[in-house]
């Protein structure tokens, strides 16, 4: 087990070199100048340009500024905003809100999507699993910022049983319906799921020996069906995790969450690209890990699979 | 023959030669065409309700695409400020959004750019990710190892993250073709996943050794053998995410980075309708809904052809 773990955490070496590269090279060698941009329509003179390309290494080769950028991160280093900000200071401030909504979201989408897949199971082709079929359908099908508008004006603007923006007041409350939106799609995946894996469970023998033993049906559905049921559902939460804090860029536009996703996006609007890539990279690291966690987890619920 | 028991509680587990029935097997048809995956697969399909349904409104969603024409004479750029936000009138069966534009007309004409961006995305995905994940899963060793690396990487990144940034920087050429281009490059990794997992479980099978023995080459064992076998998990995966990249363009729509104000897509209009959401909430529900049915449709197809194509999950 430590060296499979061991192993993959070799693996994420070159996969973690690629990402930033990949990022750094799609910021920086695309056309548009960020430093001219900065300027708007008035300009800028030729020697603050000039300064400003010094100061963010703009003036270097783009290896050199890669490898320059790559030697900040091993010490914490993640750069400066085009605004003076360390980079480092607007993630601290940024990343806890969109960690909070995001497990929020999981949590929405893992205690109902597994409540309502498992109901959904056991009562396989009936009229309860064909409306839950279908209404999760739906949910895929509508993007999510279309559910997220309607939300936000059907329950926040004229129900008014919640705040329909969130800005700077960050709340449980307040980020309930956020993240009822950005778990949606993830929901309906994992009732889904749930609901296949359940209804395969309750024909597997096991089942029919432990029902066969007098084990109440209670405890044949707590225990065997639904345990054995959750392996690929807690898996894809795990994954999850990762999707969510990147997909959270629609969700914080629409609700005006001052998260990574406003943030990024209004660092990709102004060209900013340190902003850009520091964020993404953590993005990209918690994307990894939570990929790796799962493949841990695996082997932790389903005693089938041991890794040498 | 063997010997018989010697204790009258001892049975044996073999059948006498004598006892073997051979005329069921006698009775095979051998000129019989020989069942097939995809033969068994439309057997099951055709029972489906769904799956007619499916196929009705893609045919229709792809008809419309086409020929945006037959099914409205206004001009969805036609937009006058007289008319603007008013209620459905004879002609305009939704009225008018706030531009003063014919919201049906607008509706139609948006199928296109969605169809377009869906089928030609799909194509480059499973073009990249079947080709990589072919490689990588028959010819193994080191090629797997470096594609399998390549894989990941793409894989780390979010798929819509990097879209945004891209297309940020591409804003000035944004069109079909760049949504086209930069979903492809972001979208392939998982199609190569499950290519390679296929091949990986086709290689060893015995068809594939009775080619070789017959002196196919390793190309040719590869493309006319074993792809063909990996094909059912490819093509139910690209059918679910051709609805996928639809969602995908009408979020880059959305955000202002993906098509051009000049094309009339679903996901411009619902970017637009948005912020008069209070005054005019048809004006959202329109695209929303015709955007929705579409993806809704090729999600339908990928269930039922996944159903039809999986024997396990036949059999209840």
């Amino acid at each position: 087990m430590a060296w499979y773990v061991g192993r993959r955490f070799l693996q994420l070496i070159p996969v973690f070199l690629g990402a930033t590269l990949l990022i750094y090279a799609m910021v920086f060698l695309l056309p548009g100048d960020p430093i001219l941009a900065l300027g708007g329509d008035r300009g800028i003179s030729d020697a603050l340009a000039e300064r400003l390309r010094e100061r963010y290494n703009l003036d270097k080769p783009f290896l050199v500024q890669y490898l320059l950028y790559l030697k900040g991160i091993f010490s914490l280093d993640f750069g400066i905003t085009f605004s003076g900000e360390e980079v480092i200071e607007v993630m601290k401030r940024v990343f806890p809100v969109t960690f909070q909504l995001a497990v929020m979201a999981l949590l929405f989408e893992g205690v109902f999507g597994i409540g309502f897949g498992l109901l959904a199971g056991l009562r396989k082709g009936k009229l309860f699993d064909s409306t839950a079929l279908v209404v999760s359908l739906i949910v895929i099908a509508v993007p999510t910022f279309v559910i997220g508008f309607v939300m936000q004006f059907v329950v926040g603007v004229k129900l008014g049983w919640l705040p329909p923006t969130v800005g700077s007041d960050v709340n449980f409350k307040t980020l309930l319906m956020p993240a009822i939106v950005l778990g949606a799609v993830s929901f309906a995946y994992v009732l889904r799921l749930t609901r296949t894996s359940v209804a395969e469970n309750l024909t597997a023998d096991y089942v029919r020996t432990a029902t066969a033993k007098g084990v109440s049906r209670a405890r044949v559905i707590n225990v065997h069906v639904l345990r054995n049921s959750l392996i690929p559902v807690v898996t894809f939460l795990g994954a999850d995790l990762g999707s969510l804090m990147a997909g959270a860029i629609i969700t914080e536009g629409i609700f005006n969450i001052n998260g990574v996703g406003g943030t990024l996006y209004r660092a990709i609007i102004q060209g900013q690209a340190p902003t850009v890539v520091s964020l993404t990279t953590v993005l990209v690291i918690v994307y990894i890990l939570s990929n790796l966690l799962v493949d841990l987890l695996y082997a932790v619920l389903d005693p089938r699979i041991r890794y040498a | 023959m063997p010997e018989t028991p010697t204790r009258p509680d001892q049975q044996h587990f073999f059948a006498q030669l004598d006892e073997t029935p051979v005329g069921v097997v006698d009775s095979v048809d051998e000129s019989a065409a020989p069942a097939s995956v995809w033969k068994d697969a439309w057997h099951q399909l055709r029972r489906r309700p769904m799956f007619w349904v499916a196929t009705l409104l893609i045919a229709v969603i792809v008809v419309v695409a086409l020929f945006p024409q037959w099914f409205t004479s206004v001009d969805p750029k036609a937009c006058d400020l007289s008319n603007s936000s008013l209620p459905p009138s004879a002609g305009h069966p939704f009225g008018f959004n706030f531009q003063g534009c014919d919201i049906y007309a607008r509706t139609i004409y948006g199928a296109r750019p969605s169809v377009t961006v869906g089928v030609l995305t799909t194509v480059v995905v499973v073009l990249i990710g079947a080709v990589v994940g072919a490689i990588a899963g028959f010819y193994g060793k080191w090629f797997d190892s470096i594609l399998s690396r390549v894989t990941d990487i793409f894989f780390a990144i979010p798929f819509v993250l990097a879209a945004i940034v891209i297309m940020s920087v591409l804003y000035n050429q944004r069109g079909i073709l760049t949504v086209v281009i930069v979903l492809g490059v972001f979208g392939w990794p998982q199609i190569a996943r499950i290519t390679r997992g296929a091949v990986l479980s086709v290689k060893n099978s015995d068809f594939v050794t009775a080619a070789k023995a017959l002196g196919a080459s390793r190309a040719s064992t590869l493309v006319r053998h074993i792809m063909p076998n990996s094909a059912a998990p490819i093509i139910v995966y690209a059918t679910v995410a051709l609805g996928t990249f639809i969602v995908a363009e009408a979020t880059l729509s959305f955000l202002g980075i993906g098509l051009p104000q000049s094309v009339v897509s679903w996901g411009g209009d619902i970017s637009d309708a948005q912020r008069r959401l209070r005054a005019n909430p048809v004006e959202l529900f329109y695209p929303a809904a015709a955007l929705a049915l579409t993806v809704l449709s090729f999600i339908m197809m990928g269930d039922v052809v996944r159903d039809a194509l999986d024997p396990k999950a036949r059999k209840r």
